[in-house]
């Protein structure tokens, strides 16, 4: 089985320990981070692990590259400590199973897209001419649990079933033959780019991540962009914290639609989760908390003055876009940002 | 053509009466298992003194009569056993009144569930009525000549509760009221005059519903599923009693089913809550899952899967194409909720045993007074050996509800046979005279709730 | 008949029959499956009908007129496929109109059908009128044959033929005149576009009307069509594709509106009008254009709109499509769906009745007349109401 790859002496000679340091859901001073990080990484217990709420952003604010989330994820499993109630663990892991027939393995070349387990959403990319000529490895979305990237379970404290399942799901991505797959989610980016090269998980085609991918578009599509003008703001997911070289392309595509990327508390490095994975978690007042923190989420787009919310992550767009839309502003994938821009109704 | 479809034609008119085989057809297969059972002719009257001449008719022939409403029963209950007449009562579906302070609704017994609740929805955004789980095609008279339930079950009770006021066509063709409008001319109650409940649960087979008075309920404004969930099938009941103990839930549902994993040998708790403010929901949340389930999150054996979440119509037909096939059939039975864990361990040991992927629910009814439970069975109406075997397991399980000391809600014709075997005897003697005394001719759906 | 020749032969049982085809979007009654709500038995519902086909294709029934009639009386309105909750909703109709498929195959159709499949075939058009009175409506109107303009007018066979529907063509014709549309129509040239030969079944024939007018328009050099029919709308733009017809095809409405907000033509001032709008089904479930009509009736200065309580995907059809305007298996009755939709309109106090579809407005027309409603609401197509 796979072995994360994790380097204690980092956190050894680490000067910041910013990974708990920084935590927006722990107040951890760095004395303590050091201890606490270290215990980890002997594979010893630490309140870290009862108080995370997987958001996965410590694996951004790491300045020396290590993975203390995928540790921390590993370690709630090691010692029984996982975040959320069995039965909903249970559910978490039975979702994935895939029951709906055996995918039909199209030949494909060239550059493709992957909707992952999104295959739902298709009909967002299909017939724009932002997604022209990239054909999608799944039209079915019967099928879409043969393509789901797994890397949910960090949230679930279940790194046995991302490693257990991701090689068979990576063989399926592959088979279809394309050397370059453009990930519609970034969470399946950064299963094959971050989270897959920390275990040492052999990914045998190119990733490109969406916001990449769009920008690029646009480039050739300038000719038909007409400034936007909203002001926006963007709910930036956890999974971003795996991509964040990435990160810049957001701002990049907002300056070449010409909507405005107002500022808030919430943004980049600081931005709020979603809160979907808070308000299960059976740590005593989860629900509250998970409550707590979209609405401080939400006062502060709306203090920022945004007119619309970009979201990147389907997951998100499904716990805060009926929120966001009550709050007045409204919820749109960033995708179907950029089709506006050129022109293109979204439905 | 016969002296009968002659007569039925005078009553309705000619595009109302049939005794051709392809408009039978339809009616002598209901949606379930059940062997086609032809009539002889359909008639679908408009008025009650139509469906009166109707009864009348048959009486003096001594012709069967079958009434028929949404015909969404499943378990055969409007197939003619004994051939005869089908009424169908769909066109009987006015509605007559609504009295908006006294909540209530009085309509003609034919009319769709689903068109009381686009009127209401219309008309009276502050009320509601109870929908059965059924499509939304299940008629008022129908679901209360089987002791349906549905939207409203854990606060108030079976559909057949929640009655103001009945008009019945009896075998004789003769008319009856019911209630306050058996005294004057409202509709407010069925209290308090004698108790003559002859009508109600008896499949049709001792008069024909049609009018009533529903009651209906506040409608608040917002209204969102919250889901639970646990593993363990014994902590279900204690569960439902923690959330009936608050008395705020609008609907309390658990389910289980193979299909989709998800859902597979874990128990999903819906639990439908309403209010008119954010407030006043959050509070329900709060007193829900902080108070009430607490315990359950916190030692890890229960968890909430989601909050908010809109409340849709089920799409109950949906579970009939699970197997790309058309059909599902299922036992439902009306047991105490402490049952919901033997309940749903030898269920889905007979699913198994059909190769039929299992689905169980359990709706509580009052509050934790019952719960309707059912067992259904996909099957492939293409397929006579999946059909056969969604057939045994029909009645096996109704087998096992009567192993259990539950009840079978509306028994197909096996399963009123297992309940009439163990019924107490003076419940029998006097449902026999009864039927003598309505129905001398044994005319009113024959076959159904027959005592020997 | 063969099961195992039936198109859908794998998926027919698959109906429930659990009754959602019967409702519109609202759920306000069960009556929005314009067979049902005129013979209300279960036969004539979308699920009955699928079970009586299954039973005839696997040997349960025999065929018989009676069965055909049940058949034909689906005039393929498509309420069923917008209210169908299952994954193979889409094919409804379509299952519906292969069983009409193997009664012509088998060549048992009802005497009507058979009349008006002749017509068409041998004088393309169903009322079997002679192809020189195609040109009865133009009478005056100092039209030009297509050549070569931007736009091909295809009126069709009603708006040809019918007395009624006459006066929408006109009535279009005029307006686009009027706003300098360089347009051209075929005159007695012109053949049925075989939308409604193809819902009563009849591929052969349509294969046969669509190569002759894919091969007429292509030698005329047609690149543009209006329709003043959404049936005509329909086939040309989603079935003439599969036989080689590329055309940029508008119904009506949709150039009406646009020909509005360019400013080329004005609505006249109709202070005193309260319009309601009756959704044509090949216009609205087939194509969703649900808004280009109701743009040109809000842009009459002074008039008032009603919406009538079923519109949009949840309308109730006026009963005439799939050949039936001409057939009639769904008239002579207050259930009649064209008289229902009369007392709907009715409903709403209007005083017009604004149609876009020349079937319905000499089915709508008819029906307020046999209501006794002709002193207060007039039926009027869109174009007739602007050239007022």
């Amino acid at each position: 089985m796979y072995e994360l790859k994790f380097d204690p002496d980092l956190c050894m000679a680490c000067d910041t320990q910013d990974c708990l340091v920084k935590c927006q859901h722990m107040d951890i001073d760095q004395e303590t981070a050091r201890t606490e990080i270290l215990k980890l990484a002997d594979g010893e217990d630490s309140f870290v692990l009862r108080d995370c709420v997987t958001c996965y952003a410590c694996e951004e604010y790491c300045p020396n590259g290590n993975h203390p989330f995928y540790l921390i994820v590993k370690m709630q499993e090691e010692l029984g400590m996982l975040p959320l109630p069995d039965p909903l663990v249970k559910s978490g892991v039975q979702v994935g199973i895939p029951f709906r027939g055996e995918p039909v393995i199209d030949e494909m070349e060239g550059t493709v897209l992957n909707m992952g387990v999104f295959s739902p959403l298709l009909g967002r990319v299909e017939g724009s001419k932002l997604f022209e000529g990239l054909p999608v490895i799944s039209h079915d979305s019967r099928k879409m649990f043969h393509y789901f990237c797994q890397l949910m379970y960090l949230h679930y404290g279940k790194t046995s079933v991302i490693n257990e399942r991701l090689d068979g799901i990576i063989q399926t991505l592959a088979s279809h033959g394309a050397k370059e797959i453009v990930h519609f989610h970034d969470e399946c980016y950064g299963t094959y780019t971050s989270y897959a090269p920390a275990f040492g998980i052999e990914v045998p085609f190119k990733s490109i991540h969406l916001f990449e991918f769009l920008y690029n578009r646009l480039l050739e599509l300038k000719d038909e962009i007409r400034p936007l003008g909203y002001k926006v703001v963007y709910q930036r997911p956890c999974s971003s914290r795996l991509s964040s070289d990435k990160h810049p392309f957001v701002a990049k595509i907002f300056d070449l639609i010409g909507v405005e990327y107002m500022d808030r508390e919430y943004k980049d490095e600081n931005a709020m989760c979603c809160g979907a994975t808070i308000l299960g978690q059976k740590k005593e007042g989860s629900r509250v908390y998970c409550a707590e923190i979209q609405k401080k989420n939400i006062d502060d787009m709306k203090k920022a003055g945004g007119q619309i919310c970009v979201f990147n992550c389907p997951a998100c767009m499904q716990t805060l876009g009926m929120p966001v839309s009550k709050a007045g502003i409204m919820p749109l994938f960033m995708s179907d940002l950029c089709r506006l821009a050129i022109g293109e109704k979204v439905g | 053509m016969s002296s009968i479809q002659q007569e039925l034609v005078n009553i309705v008119g000619e595009d109302y009466a049939s005794d051709r085989r392809e408009e039978l057809f339809t009616y002598s297969k209901d949606l379930g298992t059940s062997q086609p059972l032809w009539p002889e002719y359909v008639v679908a009257p408009k008025t009650t003194d139509e469906l009166q001449a109707v009864v009348r008719l048959a009486n003096e022939t001594k012709t069967p009569i079958v009434p028929l409403g949404g015909g969404l029963t499943l378990a055969g209950l409007a197939l003619p056993q004994k051939g005869g007449i089908i009424i169908d009562l769909k066109r009987m579906d006015k509605i007559l009144e609504v009295n908006e302070q006294g909540r209530y609704i009085v309509v003609e017994a034919g009319i769709s569930h689903g068109k009381i609740t686009s009127y209401l929805k219309k008309n009276h955004p502050n009320l509601m009525h109870s929908e059965p789980g059924a499509p939304p095609a299940a008629t008022v008279g129908g679901n209360l000549a089987i002791h349906g339930q549905g939207d409203l079950a854990h606060p108030y009770g079976f559909n057949t509760d929640m009655v103001n006021g009945l008009e019945v066509v009896l075998p004789t063709g003769d008319i009856a009221r019911f209630g306050s409008c058996a005294v004057g001319s409202g509709w407010y109650t069925m209290h308090p005059l004698p108790d003559i409940g002859l009508f109600l649960g008896w499949n049709g087979a001792t008069g024909i519903i049609t009018k009533v008075s529903l009651k209906l309920y506040p409608c608040k404004k917002f209204r969102e599923n919250n889901m639970f969930v646990v593993e363990n099938e014994e902590f279900v009941p204690d569960v439902l009693f923690e959330i009936s103990h608050l008395g705020m839930a609008e609907d309390l549902i658990a389910t289980s089913s193979e299909i989709p994993p998800m859902m597979n040998r874990l128990h999903y708790i819906s639990i439908i809550n309403t209010g008119d403010s954010e407030e006043e929901l959050e509070f329900k949340r709060h007193m829900t899952f902080d108070v009430q389930l607490a315990k359950y999150i916190r030692s890890g054996v229960g968890g909430i899967v989601s909050l908010y979440d809109e409340r849709t119509r089920p799409q109950v037909s949906k579970s009939a194409d699970w197997k790309k096939g058309g059909g599902f059939e299922y036992v439902g039975a009306i047991v105490p909720v402490s049952f919901y864990p033997e309940c749903y361990r030898r269920g889905s040991e007979i699913s198994g045993r059909h190769f039929i992927p299992y689905t169980v629910l359990g709706r509580v009814i009052g509050s934790c007074h019952s719960m309707m439970f059912s067992w259904s069975y996909a099957f492939n109406r293409a397929d006579d050996a999946t059909v056969k075997h969604a057939r045994d397991a029909l009645h096996e399980t109704d087998e096992l509800v009567m192993e259990i000391n539950g009840t079978i809600w509306k028994p197909a014709i096996f399963g009123q046979k297992l309940m009439l075997e163990r019924m107490d005897q003076g419940a029998l003697r006097l449902m026999k005279e009864v039927k003598k005394i309505l129905d001398p001719n044994g005319i009113m759906n024959p076959g159904n709730w027959e005592v020997d | 008949m063969n099961l195992m020749e039936y198109k859908y032969k794998d998926m027919i049982h698959r109906c429930f029959r659990c009754g959602y085809c019967k409702f519109p979007t609202d759920w306000s009654d069960v009556t929005n499956c314009p067979p049902y709500a005129r013979f209300r038995l279960e036969s004539y519902s979308a699920g009955g009908r699928l079970w009586l086909i299954r039973a005839w294709l696997n040997g349960e029934l025999e065929w018989s007129p009676n069965l055909a009639n049940i058949v034909y009386s689906c005039v393929g309105c498509k309420n069923c496929v917008e209210k169908c909750p299952h994954s193979f909703n889409d094919d409804v109709v379509n299952m519906i109109i292969a069983a009409k498929t193997a009664m012509v195959d088998e060549g048992k159709i009802p005497k009507a059908v058979g009349e008006f499949l002749t017509n068409v075939q041998l004088h393309g058009n169903p009322y079997g009128m002679a192809a020189k009175r195609r040109e009865d409506w133009m009478e005056g109107l100092n039209l030009e044959p297509y050549k070569n303009q931007e736009y091909l007018f295809y009126v069709g066979c009603e708006g040809s033929y019918d007395t009624r529907a006459q006066g929408a063509a006109r009535a279009t014709a005029k307006l686009l005149q009027k706003a300098g549309v360089s347009f051209g129509v075929l005159g007695s040239q012109e053949i049925s576009d075989g939308n409604e030969v193809e819902m009563m079944g009849e591929d052969a024939l349509l294969e046969d009307l669509a190569k002759k007018n894919i091969k007429m328009f292509t030698d005329l050099g047609v690149k543009k069509i209006i329709t003043l029919s959404p049936h005509s709308y329909n086939v040309f733009k989603n079935r003439y594709p599969d036989f080689g017809g590329e055309f940029q095809v508008y119904h009506h409405s949709q150039i009406l509106a646009n020909l509005l907000k360019k400013g080329l033509i004005k609505a006249p001032e109709q202070a005193d009008a309260r319009i309601t709008f009756h959704d044509p089904c090949f216009l609205g479930r087939w194509n969703e254009e649900y808004s280009a009509p109701r743009k040109v009736l809000a842009a009459i200065p002074g008039a008032t709109f009603a919406e009538m309580a079923r519109n949009k995907k949840g309308a109730l059809c006026c009963g005439g499509g799939a050949g039936n305007f001409y057939t009639d298996f769904l008239g002579g009755s207050e259930d009649s769906p064209a008289r229902i939709r009369a007392r709907e309109a009715d409903e709403t106090k209007a005083n017009i009745l604004a149609v876009a579809c020349p079937n319905c407005l000499t089915m709508l027309e008819d029906a307020v007349k046999t209501e006794g409603l002709e002193d207060k609401i007039k039926v009027r197509d869109i174009s007739e109401i602007l050239t007022a």
